[in-house]
Parts: C-alpha cells; structure tokens; sequence
C-alpha cells in the first residue's frame, strides 16, 4: 500500500478531530474528547511513521502530490499540493509524535476545566497539528503561508485559552499581532518571488540543476530584498530580535501549550522556511551574515535575561527564545542540517522541561515562582530526573542529545568565524548556568512555599509517561547524529538531509576543520560547561534569598527594559496616530462629508419645492423655456 | 410678395399669442392667445405652400397641397380643444366664481 495516495490523511484527521470536537463540545465526555483528540493525532503520527520509512529507503524520490490548481494561466500557476522528501519526514515525525505526547499530557492536566472548556482546548490543538502539518508539508510558498498563518491563528486562541482574564488576552493579541508584523514580511517577499519567476512552487525554484533560482543571473537587489524580507517573517515567527517579546508573555497559557506550540512546534516554522529556501539564503552570503548575528545576539539576551527570572515558566520561555537564536546561528553559518537538528533535539528537551514544569505547577497548587519552591525532588521522583535529564541535554553535556547537536552548531560557527564560536560557547555556559538554577531551586533545598506539604505528590500517569518518554528521546535522540570524528559513517542526520541542502552546499564554503582542532574544541566546551553546570547547581542548591544587587542583575530580571522600549517606540506612537485619525479624520472630514451629503440633499430639496408654487402661469413659462432650451440645442448640436 | 413678409408676421402673431399665455390672468383671454398661436401656424402653412406651387418644379404637387390639407387638421384639433377647453373654464367657474388662474394654486407644495 502506497502510504503516499493516503497523504492527505495526515492533516486531514485532525482537522476531523478539530471539528468533532469543537462541534460537539457541548455534548462529548471529558474522556471522550480526550480520546478523539489524541487519537487523531496518534494516527497521523502512525501515518508519518509508515512515510518516514519510505523515505528511508535507498530508491526514494521526492514526492510531490498535486490535488488541485488556485490559478493556472500564462505563466503563472499556484498550485495545492504536498511534498514530501527527508525534511519533511523529520519535522512530520517530531510535529505528531511529540504533539500525540503532549495531547495524552493535557488530557490529565486540563482536567480541572469543565468539559466544553475541555474538548475545546483539545479542538484548538488539534487545529494547531492540522496546521503546523500543512505548513511543513506544502509543495509551495502558500501553502506554507496558509499553515504558517493557521499557527498564529491558534497560537492565538490557546494563549488566550483562559478568556476571562484580561492579561491573557493581552498576551495573546502580543502574540498574534507580533507574528503578524512578520507575516507581512513573509508576504511581500511571496509576492516578489512570484513577480520575478510566477511561481511559488519550491520544486520549480530550488530543485535540481535545472532549478530557476539558478537561472538568476546574480541579481542582488532580488536575492537580498527577498531574504531579508523571508527572515522579517520568520524572526516574527521564531521570536528572534526584535520580534522575540511576544514569547515570555505567552506563558499565560497553559502549559501544554507552551510545550506544544512554544518550544517544539511552531517557533521552528521560522527554521523550516529558512531550511526549505536553503538554496536562496546560500545565494545571499550578506543575509547569511545578518542571520548569524541575529541568532547570536538573541541567544545572549535571552540567557542573560533568563538567569534572573523568577517564574519557571519564563525561565524556560527565554531559554527557548535562546535556543532558537542557536538554530539561528546555524542557520547563518550555513549549517542547515545543524539547525534542523536542533530542532530536533531541542523538540524533546525543551518539551520535557515545560512538562515537567506543568508536573511541578500541578503539584504546588499553581505557585509558578521558584522563590516559593524547593525540595520538590524527594517528593516528585519522576518528574524530578526527568527535569534533570532535560537540563542536562540543553546544557550540553555528552552524551545527551543536546551536546551533538549544539557541538555541531558550534563546530559550524568556528569555522566561518571564531568570534561566533566564542560567543556560542558563553551562551552555552549562560545556558547551563540558568537551567541548573532552575533545577537547584525547584527540586532542591528545603520548601520554601506556602502550599501544605503534605498535598504535595507526584502527578498521575498521563503525564508521567510522557515525560518518561521525552526524557529517553532526550537521552539517545542525539545519536542519529555523531560526528564523523567518534565513529565512522557518523553523522546520519546529516547525510540524510543531503538531498536537500546539496544545491547550497555547492556554493557555500565547505567546511575545513582540522580534526585536532575539532576534538579541541569540542574538549574546551565541554569542560567549561560541565564546570558551570556544577558550579551553578551547587551554588544555587545553598542559596536562600534572590539578589539583584547592581544595576545590571537588575536590568536582567527586568528584561532589559526591551518591552518598555517598544512600548515608547511603537505602541504609544500608534495610538497617538489613531487618536488623531479618530479625532480629526473620522469625525470631522468623514462624518461631515457623509453628514454633508445629507445636509446638501435637504437643503436641495428644500429649494426645488419653491419650483411648486401652483401658479399655472409659471408652469407654462417653464414648460415654454424648456421647449426653446430643446431647440436650440438640438440647433447647435 | 416675397415670403419673409408672410414670415415675420406669423412670427409676430406667435410670439404675441405666447405672451399673452404666459402673462394674462383670464382664462378665457389665455385661450384667445392660444387660438392665435394656432392661427400663426395656419398663416405660415398656407403661404408656404403658396410658395412651393409658385416658386419651382422640384417640389411642386404633393407637398403643397399637403401643407392645405395640414392646416384643415389644425383647425379641427383647435376646434376640438376649444370644445373641452371652455367646459373646463364652466366647471372651474362654477366652483370658484372667477376665471382668475390665480386661485388654481391647490397645487401648491
């Protein structure tokens, strides 16, 4: 059986779920919708599964499945359809998989909702998989955009999921409005595209040696207009500077969520899309660059700004945004398999920790500050190594998964230019830092909360057997990609990934990494990050009260002041702007010109009535002007 | 007789047959005006048609005696219309005792 004729089973079965769910809301189960909910996912998991397997196959070939044409004339066609080839495999794979994990999590976590709040939730994120699936599986630019804007869509409504309270919405309007400011990036460089070839499918533009990219003769202005414009939408996306602040505040949704959509899923969109138009971005040597320092100085910020946070959850929200200036940073140095590794690793531990995070919140009665935890591990076993696992993968300490891909980025840096090196590797000892902070004062030390203690316990097994899992991907999930230099034939990521990256690989530099040089490299990382590792855990374990000593620890724990500076830049600008286009130019210039019509009309009126006076005698004059006026035009024309 | 002659006094009678309608208040003198203005057009038929049977060859017969014939159907109509006309002007006296146009204005606004 041809698992490719049944493509469109994958999307299409949770947005089945959505609809069930979300129509039946009043009158399903708690169990039920649960039930649906996931298992629409858990089938198309099975489905990415049996596709990942033809992939892996020697004699595949990019499959493209055309369904049906938006337009088609002259030389312009837009197509809908689905490709699938190696990348679309992999992120398949981590979008259902770890998406089926976090659906059998909320199943137990949401259930303090009443049950059509309930099979909401579960509606939401079944349209968030629907989404997120049509976004990596399209054949061409607008399909993605259409996945692409269905995600911010539901990144929206699960922010917002707690309606009632006006902070949630808040945040969530952040969210979409910031994405959305990307997204006209995003559109602009569409538009561009299809002006300059007609067409937006990436099989036209970026495959093989016939591939029209190619055709280009260097036009810069093209090249560099529509990448920038690319990265605008996926920094809006993918929470870089400076469109990054939408993400520590959407930690007012609930947890899943930001497991979900806020560390695995759709903050990679950003790192897909640039994955996909690999072939344009090598073209552009100039963006490269611009993309490298982007992702570089976000992953500063946001370490810096994480280890001075008090609530667990933003903790994690800036050491994601962190993480993703990694991928960033790959991205920019043109290690695009590195990237997509990380989000592949990062996907697991990143998802454990806000789980387990989720585990840790449940279990202290909603307390979301760390001041107000501690000693949590003796009493919650699971989600306590499970945490620690995670914490040390994102560290990066081998063999956990986070060390191989991280060390591929890093290796990846070095070799376009030491300084990024260099700066990676104080992101990854700022990393370790604040992540065993983390760890040390949650789950270590003595309580230091209100909540009685003896309520205290481990979650139940909905959401310790997602953990569990995460926590094994997180251990051995970094292994498909060894480096060459530990064992022959190393490195299966990347040489899978080799069809899709090939066009670029060609015109960029190839790497030349001395081997010596390499495993010197990796050994200095590695030592420093485990120093800090156990330093700050130590360090963190005795600590009793919460320091912002100088001025700069303080400007930490306030984030650097960046939202307030957007505040003064953007927002107040706006609002000033829309108060005068209320003010003077709705209320004077329109209402009056609309009032005016009507005025006008009255007044016209008014006068013409005088015309009625009865007098015969007048209208027989004006019967006989009328006559002449008829004449003598019909004279002259 | 050169037909301009005929020409500027039909125009004459037609243009006093206008101002009469347009300013008189009696009725009955605006009908008066109005016969007048029919009887200029009668004038201005019969002489050019005059005109045609004695100036040329080139149209000649049919139009002539059409432009006659034209003037008998203009006095029936006339005939006609004067019939109606002073029925109406009786109707109007009676109800209001004047035949003053003036009081017609129930039209008003």
């Amino acid at each position: 059986m041809d698992v490719f004729s049944f493509l469109y089973l994958i999307p299409l079965i949770p947005f089945a779920g959505f609809a069930i769910n979300g129509l039946l809301r009043n009158y399903l189960s708690k169990s039920g919708a649960a039930f649906i909910g996931s298992a629409a996912v858990f089938i198309s998991f099975m489905l990415s599964v049996m596709v990942f397997v033809n992939v892996l196959k020697p004699e595949f070939q990019t499959q493209i499945i055309h369904y049906f044409d938006f337009l088609n004339f002259g030389n312009i066609s837009i197509e809908f359809g689905f490709q699938i080839d190696q990348l679309t495999s992999i992120f398949l794979l981590i979008i259902t998989g770890v998406g089926f994990l976090i659906h059998l999590y909320s199943a137990a976590y949401m259930h303090e909702e009443t049950t059509a709040s309930f099979a909401r939730f579960f509606a939401y994120l079944n349209l968030f998989i629907f989404s997120m699936l049509l976004l990596v599986m399209g054949s061409n630019f607008l399909v993605m955009f259409m996945g692409w804007e269905g995600v911010g869509l539901c990144s929206y409504l699960l922010i917002g999921f707690w309606f009632k309270d006006p902070e949630n919405n808040k945040a969530a309007n952040k969210a979409f409005i910031m994405n959305r400011i990307g997204d006209v990036g995003f559109l602009l460089a569409m538009f561009w595209i299809m002006a300059q070839f007609g067409t937006l499918s990436y099989d036209t533009l970026f495959n093989g040696d016939n591939a029209a990219l190619l055709q280009q003769t260097a036009d810069t202005t093209f090249l560099i207009g529509v990448t920038l414009l690319l990265l605008i939408g996926a920094t809006g996306k993918s929470a870089q500077i400076p469109l990054y602040t939408w993400l520590p505040d959407a930690m007012a949704g609930p947890t899943p969520v930001s497991a979900l959509i806020h560390a695995a899923t759709m903050v990679t969109a950003g790192i897909y899309m640039i994955a996909r138009s690999n072939l344009l971005f090598a073209m552009t040597p100039f963006t490269l660059t611009v993309i490298a320092v982007i992702g570089i100085a976000t992953a500063l910020l946001a370490a810096l700004i994480a280890l001075k946070q008090n609530d667990i959850k933003k903790v994690l929200a800036y050491s994601t945004v962190s993480q993703l200036g990694y991928m960033f940073l790959a991205l920019g140095v043109g290690a695009f398999s590195a990237a997509v590794f990380h989000v592949m690793t990062h996907a697991f531990f990143k998802a454990l920790l806000f789980l387990g995070a989720g585990s840790v919140i449940h279990a202290v009665g909603g307390e979301q500050d760390i001041m107000q935890m501690g000693g949590l591990g003796k009493k919650m076993k699971v989600t306590f190594s499970t945490f620690l696992i995670a914490t040390i993968a994102i560290a990066g300490i081998p063999p956990f998964s986070g060390f191989f891909s991280k060390d591929e980025i890093l290796l990846a840096a070095f070799n376009s230019n030491p300084v990024l090196f260099v700066l990676g590797v104080a992101g990854a000892l700022l990393t370790a830092i604040y992540m065993f902070r983390l760890v040390a004062l949650t789950f270590t030390g003595s309580y230091r909360g209100t909540y009685d203690k003896n309520k205290i316990h481990e979650s139940p097994a909905l959401i310790t057997f997602p953990l569990i899992v995460l926590g094994i991907l997180s251990l051995v999930g970094g292994w498909i990609g060894i480096p060459e230099l530990f064992m022959k034939d190393g490195n299966r990521l990347e040489h899978f990934l080799d069809p899709i990256f090939a066009q670029a690989h060609k015109i960029l530099p190839a790497s030349h990494v001395a081997h010596q040089t390499e495993w010197m490299l990796m050994g200095v990382s590695t030592v420093l990050v485990i120093i800090a590792s156990v330093w700050s855990y130590i360090f963190y374990k005795r600590s009793k009260e919460d320091k912002t000593g100088n001025k700069f620890a303080l400007a930490m724990r306030n984030k650097f002041y960046v939202d307030e500076l957007y505040d003064v830049i953007v927002v107040k600008p706006v609002m000033w702007i829309s108060k005068i286009f209320e003010l003077v130019v709705d209320r004077r210039v329109i209402d009056g010109f609309v009032n005016g019509v009507g005025k006008a009309v009255v007044y016209g009126s008014r006068q013409l009535r005088l015309l009625q006076s009865g007098q015969v005698g007048s209208y027989i004059l004006l019967m006989v002007l009328g006559l002449m006026a008829l004449f003598i035009i019909q004279m002259f024309l | 007789m050169e037909i301009k002659w005929y020409l500027f006094l039909a125009l004459a009678l037609f243009v006093l047959g206008i101002t009469g309608v347009l300013t008189r208040r009696n009725s009955i003198i605006i009908f008066m005006c109005i016969e007048l203005m029919l009887n200029a057009v009668n004038l201005l038929l019969i002489a050019f048609s005059k005109m045609h049977l004695t100036n040329a060859n080139a149209f000649s017969g049919s139009v002539a005696t059409s432009g006659q014939i034209f003037v008998f159907f203009i006095m029936i109509v006339a005939a006609a219309e004067v019939s109606v006309g002073l029925a109406i002007i009786v109707m109007y006296f009676r109800n209001t005792r004047s035949v003053d146009i003036n009081f017609l204005n129930r039209l008003k606004n």
